[in-house]
């Protein structure tokens, strides 16, 4: 029951996003708008500054999942079907596996849009090793968004809201973006350093463990008020 | 599902921080009365109908389900209750039977093709079951939405100002279904301060002022002086 639950949020939600395409359109946007501004900044006579890249890409992933955690809870918010769902008569962290899985697909397949970009802009090689790549990103972001989901369910009722959700979560989450950056900058160097790569993703799928088991523990109690 | 013919309250009281929403309540509910939470903005009906839901946790007092409380049943408690709100907790990117589909098979229905198929009757909205509800007048959402809140067969049902923004024939109709749920032996619990309500619907009006109560009356008292107070302003 667990998983349906799970797997009924998540379908749901990808069937409002795929009809509505908002969260999706103002996350690309505003991820691929955040690299070029760096670009401008960063990028001068063709010459880039060292490691810039890495960074660059996961300031990139960390603002615009921040927005699309944002705009996903507020549509819940909207027509108060948040209170629909906690009082269903489901799991409620099952429900909340659920919504950590649609905004993690969204953000995911931003992702797809952002590394080339900032690989193409930074000059970086970034796809010398696509698979670690791919494990870097794909667990610093569960590791993000299980704190973010969270964060963003347990806000989406304040009156301040946006300017909480990033206040609380980035703080938090700072580990899981160093472990990403200088998992990438090791990918990333003309040699890449695979053992080093391995080391911070191993560190990311610990922060994941952490993350999704004190989320799942505590969504119950920080839901009910 | 937990059964139980009577919801009482006992002593409950709610605080945010300093401000004291909620402040000894107490009454019954049985099973087969309309019970109207009335009293003015800010008077505590939604926090009330909040704690009833099972969502908000009293500071003080305590509901008991028959012999249940929120605390020792849990999940299989929000099986037997039904929540209307102000906002109608629809989708309005799915299609009206999506949204009921979701819910039911959130809520765990046995057989929620059946389950959709008999709301959407309900809601005379059978013709329109595929149009997106975001096309819907709010006559139609607020129905689709009584119908969201009933899939799963709840035992207490909890509506918190269903009557606003309706017509009066929307009016008529959600009052005739009211009565309805309330002959099926349902616990009906609503907070409202319509003046369009018949009369014979509501059994006991709570009337709360801030956060405390001022008092109950017959139904058809309180809609006779509601009535009268309003004629009185024109």
């Amino acid at each position: 029951m667990f998983a349906r639950t799970a797997w009924l949020v998540f379908r749901k939600d990808v069937t409002v996003e795929v009809r509505s395409r908002e969260t999706i359109a103002t996350t690309l946007f505003f991820a691929l708008s955040a690299v070029l501004v760096f670009a401008f900044a960063l990028v001068k006579e063709g010459r880039v500054v060292a490691d810039a890249a890495a960074g660059i890409l996961w300031i990139a992933i960390a603002f615009s999942a921040t927005l699309a955690l944002g705009r996903t809870f507020e549509r819940e918010r909207y027509g108060d079907t948040l209170r629909a769902l906690m009082l269903a008569p489901a799991d409620r962290p099952a429900i909340y596996v659920g919504k950590l899985a649609g905004v993690f697909a969204l953000v995911v397949a931003a992702e797809m849009a952002l590394v080339p970009l900032v690989a193409f802009l930074f000059g970086a090689a970034l796809l010398q090793r696509p698979v670690l790549l791919t494990g870097l990103l794909l667990a610093g972001t569960l590791g993000f968004l299980a704190v973010g989901t969270l964060f963003a369910a347990m806000l989406a009722r304040a009156r301040s809201r946006d300017v909480l959700l990033p206040v609380l979560l980035y703080p938090v989450t700072i580990p899981v973006i160093i472990a990403g950056v200088r998992g990438t900058v090791a990918l990333a160097s003309p040699v890449p350093d695979e053992a080093m790569a391995l080391f911070w993703l191993t560190l990311l799928l610990f922060f994941d463990v952490v993350f999704v088991t004190l989320a799942l523990w505590t969504f119950e109690p920080l839901m009910t008020d | 599902m937990i059964d139980f013919d009577q919801v009482t309250l006992t002593g409950v009281g709610r605080h945010y921080g300093r401000r004291r929403a909620l402040h000894d309540i107490s009454f019954a509910v049985r099973a087969g009365e309309v019970v109207a939470l009335v009293g003015p903005n800010g008077a505590g009906k939604s926090t009330l109908l909040s704690i009833l839901s099972t969502l908000v946790t009293p500071t003080s007092g305590q509901v008991r389900y028959g012999s249940h409380t929120a605390a020792s049943a849990g999940a299989p408690l929000r099986r037997s209750i039904g929540w209307l709100g102000h906002d109608l907790q629809l989708y309005p990117e799915l299609t009206a039977r999506e949204n009921l589909l979701f819910f039911a098979e959130l809520s765990g229905v046995a057989t929620p093709g059946t389950a959709v198929d008999g709301a959407l009757a309900s809601a005379d909205l059978g013709d329109r079951a595929d149009d997106l509800v975001s096309s819907f007048s709010r006559g139609m959402r607020q129905r689709l939405a009584l119908e969201r809140a009933l899939l799963h067969d709840p035992r207490l049902v909890l509506l918190d100002e269903p009557f606003t923004g309706l017509d009066r024939t929307s009016t008529g109709r959600l009052a005739s279904r009211l009565g309805d749920l309330a002959g099926q032996g349902r616990l009906v619990i609503l907070a409202t301060h319509d003046v369009l309500l018949p009369t014979d619907l509501i059994a006991t009006a709570v009337s709360l002022r801030d956060g405390r109560l001022a008092g109950t009356q017959s139904g058809r008292v309180w809609a006779t002086a509601l009535r009268a107070g309003a004629q009185g302003e024109r």
